[in-house]
């Protein structure tokens, strides 16, 4: 077997685990403050991109029509959260996770009427070239578009995690996801902090909306990457950031290198149900994921 | 209330608890607890707010497995009791919070306690043939029976998501009732009630322990009800048994006292 | 005034216990059945038959297998297409390597195989609950569509993957004009309909309800979970499986597995929501729901001259409002506003 292809392939994965991580995140991050699993991620993170490059199609310089954006998901998010969560705040979660069903669709719909449904190119200025180091001094061919990729990626990661934990906000939104109640008790002013989510999960959506978008184009598909940030949640655990990370890991290498050294034998496109199976098999051993929280019902 | 225990007459031992002890994590919830219920009798447990009441009543009918201790029932010795084999031996409960079936009318939720009873399967249910159909008339009939008795004939068809608390406290005995059991745990089947819903609540009680001759194992936290209609009381504080003996000799218990009693409620 | 249970007594718990206890309930009854067995036949366009009724019957069937799964017992289910798929294909193959098999054997048979992989992919449902099971059932959607698709046995090794469905026959009589597909899939869906009335009524339909409300206090009145929750996803996917296959034979004309994709499972489940969750009846006004109102907005957009490619944004968004509206506003869906109308008309025409 060629080690160095191993690694490619590997290192492919892991990079393209990153990007899921990061989808998986936005979904972590209005799942801890919200208690709601948004569904509509993956059309938020097709908004966000589709709304960024059409600006930039209008003339606007990329980091105008970036700024532009960050603003519209922001608003954008306080709207969803207005109209479709505060209404249904005492249902159960099922109804919620229905109503971001319903939420997707209209905002995949919006996003089309508004921009149009071409697929559309985006230009980052990062070219998708092999790393000269790398490939010199390891013989392997990784792109640099990639690694610049996950670099981002890892930033905003980090900076999310220390948000979470170390500042003042970031416990009142843990508060918040822990008790709607107790958390207004405490006079945790619940509207701001849902805001301030919605904003950030609307940021984190356009960077990988943007990211994804410049490697495969901005299309309709990418809505489906959000579909694949479930069995990274599912591993990780819904409410662990770190745990979107791994997860993420995880799910972008082993499909990566079930697809390649196992997809031959049986015809290929493993990579459509892989991470699903995976994440079922996963479920049924442990329920809370890696680093979830586990649950348990009195009655 | 009168106190007609001394007319009721108290079989063997139906139930004993030898050594329980249950833990969440590092939370002890019940150490080393021992006690016996008797066949017809009116068993209450009483203790104040998180002395380990309900997590009792669940490692009976199986709820919560108890990491030590036996519980011997009807002869049989169990490490632990499993939530359908109590069932279908005939123990049946209810809940502190009220565990109805809100989506379903109060005919249906009395009609779930009847399940254990039901033979036919889905197919000749799908079909509403023969045995299906007959199985079906026969147990509404016994449920009517239950809500007659219950006195809740006039909202049989209303979902119970819309019932008063007090109502739904006496659905939830009927599905209880409803199974027939031998064994009736009810877990403060009269909080949250006035006066006179209280004395309909007793009565109940008393006339399915009088009538049916069914053990009854109950929490309870007013004094007056406790007093007046048990044959024999445990007392619980912090996980632990601190009394067991009749009304009066839990009474005149120092530690009770001390641990619970001293303004009657 | 018309509408007045007055003076209807029941004397008798069967009586009590009918399907439609309402005497003007019965008289409407059987006054859609005239309609649907004779008077539709007679009058509407073949148009009519294959583009609105035909899909609004198959759909209403696998709304109402996804109604038992989700709305009765409460397991959220995002795969209903693939168990259509199943069905679909299920039937396919009895029909071409058991020669002679009678026409609705087949469909049973592409029914029960479906039923089967329900069983397997609901292995997880007693381990897991909520939007994890809906994410596993994820897994069931594309790993079956994807296996139908891979592995040639499934497709008669056909070279382009799409498959023609045999022709219809009972008897010797070809089911091939729309009138006839038409009466066949009302019969086939009529009869379903009413087992699963009798199910849901009866200790089954009780049960899943118990386990859907309250899992742990119905485990404690006796309830088996496993065997409850695993029979709602076989009758469920049995259900799914004869509407894949009528969708196929039916409808398309055509086996094969791009029909069944994720999107058709969202349609079945907007369906399920909007008709109204745990009710018979809105399986069948949610399918009529979702088959009529892309024709709406089509004839709307070609009166004011709107592109289709607006058009089918604004379906989208259309769609995706009308659930978060049913959710906020009626979360019982359609059924239960028709049962709300049906109070208001008893009293009709007084307020209250």
């Amino acid at each position: 077997m060629n080690l160095n292809f191993f690694f490619e392939v590997l290192i492919g994965g892991l990079l393209s685990g990153v990007m899921y991580a990061l989808v998986a995140l936005g979904f972590v991050l209005i799942y801890k403050a919200s208690g709601v699993f948004n569904f509509a991620q993956g059309a938020m993170v097709f908004f966000a991109a589709l709304t960024c490059v059409s600006l930039t199609e209008f003339g606007w310089p990329l980091w105008l029509a970036i700024a532009a954006t960050i603003v519209i998901m922001s608003v954008l998010g306080l709207a969803v959260e207005r109209i479709v969560l505060r209404p249904l705040v005492n249902q159960p979660e099922i109804s919620l996770f229905m109503a971001t069903i319903g939420l997707s669709f209209f905002i995949e719909g919006m996003a089309q009427l508004m921009w149009g449904s071409d697929v559309k190119r985006l230009d980052l200025g990062i070219e998708d070239v092999p790393m000269e180091s790398l490939m010199q001094s390891l013989n392997i061919i990784v792109s640099k578009f990639d690694v610049i990729a996950a670099g981002i990626c890892a930033l905003l990661v980090t900076g999310l995690a220390l948000f979470f934990s170390r500042t003042k906000v970031g416990r009142a939104l843990r508060a918040v996801a822990d008790d709607h109640q107790a958390a207004l008790a405490v006079g945790i002013p619940l509207q701001q902090i849902w805001g301030i989510v919605w904003s950030v999960a609307g940021f984190v959506a356009l960077v990988a909306g943007l990211l994804w978008g410049s490697r495969n184009g901005v299309q309709f598909a990418l809505t489906f990457v959000a579909l694949k940030a479930l069995p990274v949640l599912i591993l990780g655990g819904f409410t662990s950031v770190p745990g979107a990370i791994i997860g993420g890991l995880i799910i972008g290498t082993s499909e990566k290198l079930a697809e390649v050294y196992v997809g031959p034998f049986v015809g290929g496109g493993i990579e459509g149900w892989f991470p699903y199976v995976l994440a079922l098999l996963f479920l049924l051993v442990r329920p809370e994921g890696l680093f979830g929280e586990k649950i348990i019902r009195r009655i | 209330m009168n106190n007609s225990s001394s007319t009721r007459r108290s079989g063997d031992v139906i139930l004993d608890l030898r050594a329980i002890s249950l833990s969440f994590g590092g939370v002890k919830a019940l150490t080393d607890i021992s006690f016996d219920v008797r066949e017809h009798e009116i068993r209450a447990i009483i203790g104040p707010n998180g002395a380990g009441k309900s997590s009792m009543l669940n490692v009976i009918n199986g709820v919560y497995r108890p990491q030590q201790g036996e519980i011997i029932y009807r002869g049989q010795h169990l490490r632990d009791m499993d939530t359908h084999a109590a069932a279908e031996s005939g123990i049946a409960r209810t809940f502190q919070n009220i565990a109805l079936f809100k989506g379903m009318t109060v005919l249906d939720n009395i009609m779930t306690g009847r399940n254990l009873k039901m033979q036919s399967n889905f197919l000749m249910q799908a079909l509403y043939i023969g045995p299906a159909r007959r199985e079906e008339i026969t147990h509404r009939i016994k449920v009517e029976e239950v809500i007659d008795f219950l006195e809740i004939q006039h909202i049989r068809k209303t979902p119970v998501g819309r019932l008063p608390y007090g109502l739904q406290k006496r659905v939830e005995l009927g599905r209880a009732l409803a199974a027939e059991p031998q064994i009736l745990l009810l877990d403060e089947p009269m909080a949250g009630m006035n006066v006179e819903e209280k004395q309909d609540m007793c009565r109940f009680i008393l006339d399915v322990n009088e009538q049916f001759g069914t053990t009854i194992v109950l929490i309870e936290h007013d004094m007056g009800v406790v007093m007046d209609i048990s044959d024999r009381v445990v007392v619980l504080d912090y996980g632990k048994k601190i009394g067991d003996g009749t009304p009066d000799e839990i009474r005149s218990n120092q530690d009770v006292i001390n641990a619970y009693l001293g303004v009657a409620h | 005034m018309l509408y007045r249970e007055a003076g209807q007594f029941k004397s008798s718990y069967e009586t009590d216990s009918q399907i439609f206890p309402i005497r003007q309930d019965r008289t409407g009854i059987a006054l859609l059945v005239v309609i649907a067995f004779i008077g539709i036949p007679l009058v509407a366009s073949p148009y009519f038959f294959s583009a609105i009724l035909i899909p609004f019957l198959i759909f209403s069937l696998a709304a109402l297998g996804l109604n038992i799964l989700t709305g009765y017992a409460g397991q959220l289910s995002l795969g209903s297409a693939a168990f259509m798929a199943v069905g679909a294909f299920g039937a396919y193959n009895f029909m071409l390597r058991v020669p002679g098999i009678p026409l609705l054997a087949s469909f049973a048979l592409g029914g029960l195989c479906a039923a089967a992989v329900g069983l397997l992919f609901g292995l997880p449902s007693l381990r897991v609950r909520g939007f994890y099971l809906a994410a596993s059932t994820l897994a069931t959607q594309f790993f079956v569509v994807w296996a139908l698709t891979k592995v040639r046995w499934f497709t008669n090794y056909s070279s382009s993957g799409v498959i023609t469905a045999q022709k219809m026959q009972i008897l010797g009589f070809d089911f091939d004009t729309p009138v006839a597909k038409y009466l066949l899939v009302l019969v086939i869906v009529s009869t379903l309909g009413l087992l699963a009335k009798n199910m849901v009524r009866s200790n089954v339909g009780r049960c899943w309800m118990a386990v859907r409300d309250m899992d742990v206090a119905a485990e404690v009145i006796g309830i088996p979970l496993m065997k409850t929750k695993l029979l709602a996803f076989a009758v469920s996917s049995f259900y799914c499986g004869v509407a894949g296959a009528l969708y196929a034979y039916a409808y398309l004309g055509t086996v094969e597995p791009e029909a069944y994709s994720l999107d058709l499972s969202f349609r079945i489940l907007f369906m399920v929501i909007i008709g109204g969750l745990g009710s018979v009846m809105g399986s069948f006004l949610g399918a009529a729901f979702i088959v009529l109102l892309p024709v709406i907005l089509n004839t709307l957009a070609h009166t004011t001259n709107i592109s289709t490619a607006v058009a089918s944004n604004l379906e989208l968004m259309v769609f995706g409002a009308l659930i978060i509206f049913f959710l906020i506003v009626e979360p019982h869906g359609l059924a239960r506003l028709w049962q709300i109308a049906k109070e208001k008309l008893r009293l009709w025409p007084f307020p209250h």
